[in-house]
């Protein structure tokens, strides 16, 4: 039986998948001979899938962490298999979008450095060692054991160099400094064409910190944030965005 | 009981949703924290079912009371369009950008309908129960933003969007 004339919302319900599969099969049947209402019908539609088209990528950038930590609860991140989930939901891609997901304090200014110790002296140790030719570091990556077994002893903390050669970094090695807070430990990464990071851990337990933070000082851009009790401070000259995608696997690394 | 990872599983999203609401993720960000927040303050209230229903429910009342009354008419920043002008260009020209814009011109409850119901899926009485209105209202509401969307994305604004100024 032909049903007479649908009204808009079982249109709307019809386009939407809303409808129970009697009631549907019977508007598909009544729109086979009303082209106008079935073209009606495909704009919403097209509209919904433009919708997806256009956000859907949203759903596989970077969870900013200081929302995981929300999750938990406000706390700082902490060690264990909570966020071996957090960083599998979360990270599952590191995006063009860098730039986008550094969170609250994407719109303002950069923070001085001068307001985050930790943050300035990276960037310090940074533009000192960085252009360093002969001895960037003390200890070089062929002795990585004995490296990142030193840094941890010295700092009484697991000092991680993070696998970088996905992004094109290798590891150069590492020095001993003095952090704000006691000592601290710093990693040199370079690429190919010579371009050189700094990872820079030392003790923090500014818990406000619990997300990224950016950070300039002297053209050295510095990511940084606070992860159970230890400040980690990424530093570069590289574009704010690209600097921020090396930190996005950086902080994947540490919280595997 | 709320499970963190529970909730960490619907963070995209509702980033997803917060972004396309409000046409910028920074603060697509501070209303998913905002959310979240008050999901834990609120967990004890939760009756169980549809987590993610709940929790758009949480994120409408914070928009409505915080974003909308200040600035939710600030548009997108440079940072996004930038961003949607790379997703573009590795798109199949379908005008994403288009459909972005065209859906920031249309009022916060449009874009709240069509959401909703085109990216989130809800049933319409899930949308009536997260927006706490009548489900008639739910209908004429969709209609009424489905044909805004088309104004603005056919170029032909006839009906100038109903934009709030205050």
């Amino acid at each position: 039986m032909m049903m007479k004339q649908p009204d808009s919302a079982l249109l709307h319900a019809f386009a939407d998948g809303q409808l129970e599969a009697a009631e549907h099969t019977d508007v598909a049947q009544w729109l086979t001979s009303h082209p106008e209402a079935a073209a009606e019908v495909a704009a919403w539609q097209a509209q919904s899938a433009a919708m997806h088209a256009a956000y859907d990528p949203m759903l596989d950038d970077a969870v900013p962490p200081h929302l995981l930590a929300a999750a938990h609860g406000g706390r700082a991140a902490a060690a264990g298999s909570r966020w071996g989930m957090a960083a599998a939901i979360g990270w599952l891609a590191i995006g063009l979008v860098g730039g986008f997901i550094a969170g609250r304090n994407t719109d303002t200014a950069p923070t001085t450095t001068a307001q985050i110790p930790l943050a300035r002296q990276a960037a310090v140790a940074h533009a000192v060692y960085a252009p360093e030719v002969r001895h960037p570091v003390e200890v070089g990556a062929d002795q990585r054991d004995h490296l990142l077994g030193w840094l941890s002893k010295r700092l009484g903390h697991p000092i991680v160099a993070p696998a970088l050669e996905a992004l094109g970094y290798q590891l150069v090695g590492g020095r001993l400094l003095s952090g704000p807070a006691g000592p601290g430990a710093l990693l040199m990464y370079e690429d190919a064409s010579g371009e050189r990071l700094t990872l820079f851990v030392g003790a923090d337990t500014d818990e406000s910190a619990t997300a990224f933070r950016f950070a300039e000082h002297d053209k050295v851009n510095v990511f940084y944030w606070v992860d159970a009790g230890y400040g980690y401070a990424l530093s570069g000259t590289l574009p704010r965005e690209q600097l921020l995608t090396v930190a996005t696997a950086v902080y994947r690394a540490l919280n595997p | 009981m709320i499970d963190a990872e529970a909730l960490i599983a619907e963070l995209p999203r509702l980033r997803r949703y917060g972004r396309a609401l409000l046409g910028d993720v920074a603060r697509a960000d501070d209303l998913v924290q905002d959310t979240i927040e008050r999901a834990l303050r609120k967990a004890a209230h939760w009756q169980g079912g549809n987590l993610r229903a709940w929790l758009l429910t949480l994120m409408h009342n914070v928009f409505v009371n915080q974003v909308r009354r200040n600035d939710a008419l600030r548009g997108a920043s440079e940072a996004d369009a930038v961003e949607l002008a790379m997703r573009d260009a590795s798109s199949d020209g379908l005008g994403l950008r288009d459909l972005d814009r065209a859906m920031q011109t249309l009022s916060a409850d449009h874009r709240e309908i069509l959401l909703l119901v085109g990216l989130e899926n809800l049933r319409y009485e899930e949308i009536a129960g997260v927006l706490d209105v009548p489900i008639g209202t739910v209908m004429s509401r969709l209609s009424r933003a489905r044909t805004q969307l088309k104004a603005q994305l056919d170029g032909s604004p006839a009906r100038p969007a109903l934009t709030r100024v205050k």
